[in-house]
């Protein structure tokens, strides 16, 4: 008779630790399946999908990539809308930037959980080193994911499991501690070494961290975002447009944003039923949206302000195209500002 | 038979895929889906999900700005 294998979810960013993670159990005849989260800040492909300058390069899903060279099933969760209350609120507080490292490690364990309930999974593993990262991945957040996530002990940390307490797949024997790791610290070293020893090759190595939050400028224009709507709100939408082009915000509920190249104006133009848009007509130049409620004396500016990133930056005047959600639109003749004229505050 | 069409114009990656995962998830093997997308990024995800889910991609093509797959539901 043969013993049926432990199954068990792994959670999968896309990143090097979470690929070595599940490596460790299929290794030891687990079978295993990867979860992956989309929360909508995610580095994830589409910034390279926007911008044409990235075009050549391959636009692969680092998540569905690795779970590929795993050779296991990839489960993408849309978690868009639950996640905003873990960025609104996150009980541990944020990390250097507006990133909520630990209540959102808790939350995608629980989620993982909760799918090996349903799924009949037996417990959960992740990539999570000791001192890795300074807010989520320390001695003593480790239990707290476990225990606020409801996994307790059916959370596996294989590449830093010798330095803690033995968890329900050890004790049960559907791994064997001692092949699992002792990693810790922020050195990089172990891990490469060990996808050396694994033969994965060409894997991806995020700086900061999984996502947008983590980046200090991504961070600022969310937080003028909230400002501006006097409350933390946001949509899929808004935060996919923080990834995109120069935002400038001349005054509180006015803010301008400008395609840096021909992608980013494709992916603007989708949004030109949403907001009032503008693009010269005399010059090439970008496209840019406007959000807020303005006045016309705005939208001048604003025409004033995309003409200085057209090829008629140096004319004494520039024809600009304003463009209303509905379609109808109307020219205007305007002098392109100088870049003396646009103060440093206004940069987001 | 015709192909059940999955929408995904004006959605960037990963969403896409999770339209289609989605989709798929509702769906008996052989049946046809069709992926209307407008990141071609799509292009790269979609096959690389049917690839470790056991689908199978029928055809994949790129017209004016619109990148479609079809593929075809294998067994779950
Ligand atoms: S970097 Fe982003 S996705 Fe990763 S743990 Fe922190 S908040 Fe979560």
């Amino acid at each position: 008779m043969t013993i049926p294998k432990a199954k068990a979810v792994a959670l999968i960013s896309g990143g090097l630790d979470s690929l070595l993670a599940a490596h460790v159990a299929i290794e030891q005849g687990v079978h295993v399946e990867g979860i992956n989260f989309f929360t909508g800040f995610c580095v994830e492909g589409h910034t390279h999908a926007i911008r044409k300058q990235d075009r050549s390069k391959p636009k692969r899903n680092n998540a569905l990539w690795v779970a590929e060279q795993l050779g296991i099933k990839l489960h993408i969760i849309d978690i868009i809308e639950e996640y905003k209350a873990v960025v609104f609120n996150p009980r541990y507080g944020y990390g250097a930037n507006l990133n909520p490292c630990l209540d959102c490690k808790i939350f995608m364990v629980r989620k993982a959980h909760e799918w090996c309930l349903k799924q009949g999974f037996d417990f959960i593993v992740t990539g999570e080193v000791i001192g890795q990262r300074p807010m989520s991945q320390r001695k003593d957040t480790m239990p707290v994911v476990s225990r606020q996530s409801g996994a307790e002990d059916r959370l596996l940390r294989p590449l830093c499991a010798k330095n803690l307490p033995p968890t329900l797949p050890e004790r049960e024997g559907w791994v064997d501690r001692e092949k699992l790791y002792d990693f810790s610290g922020r050195s990089r070293k172990p891990q490469m070494a060990l996808a050396a020893r694994f033969g994965f090759k060409d894997y991806a190595q995020p700086a900061g961290g999984c996502c947008f939050l983590t980046d200090a400028q991504y961070s600022s224009k969310l937080a003028d975002l909230w400002r501006s709507r006097g409350e933390k709100r946001y949509e899929l939408d808004d935060i996919m447009l923080l990834k995109v082009g120069r935002h400038f915000r001349p005054k509180p509920g006015f803010k301008v944003i400008v395609a840096r190249e021909e992608g980013e104006g494709k992916f603007l133009q989708g949004y030109r039923k949403q907001f009032l848009s503008l693009s010269t007509t005399s010059h090439p130049g970008p496209l840019a949206l406007i959000d807020g409620e303005v006045e016309p004396a705005d939208i001048e500016l604003a025409a004033r302000l995309i003409s200085r990133y057209s090829k008629g930056r140096n004319e004494e005047k520039v024809e600009v195209e304003v463009r209303q959600p509905d379609g109808s639109s109307h020219q205007l003749r305007v002098q392109p500002l100088a870049p003396s004229d646009i103060p440093e505050a206004w940069h987001l | 038979m015709s192909n059940i069409i999955v929408d995904a114009r004006g959605l960037l990656c990963p969403m896409p895929v999770i339209r289609v995962q989605d989709c798929v998830s509702t769906l008996d093997a052989g049946e046809l889906v069709e992926a209307v997308c407008s990141d071609p990024g799509a292009l790269n995800d979609i096959p690389a999900w049917c690839r470790i889910n056991g689908h199978r991609v029928v055809r994949t093509q790129e017209k004016d700005d619109e990148y479609i797959v079809v593929l075809e539901v294998g067994e779950l």
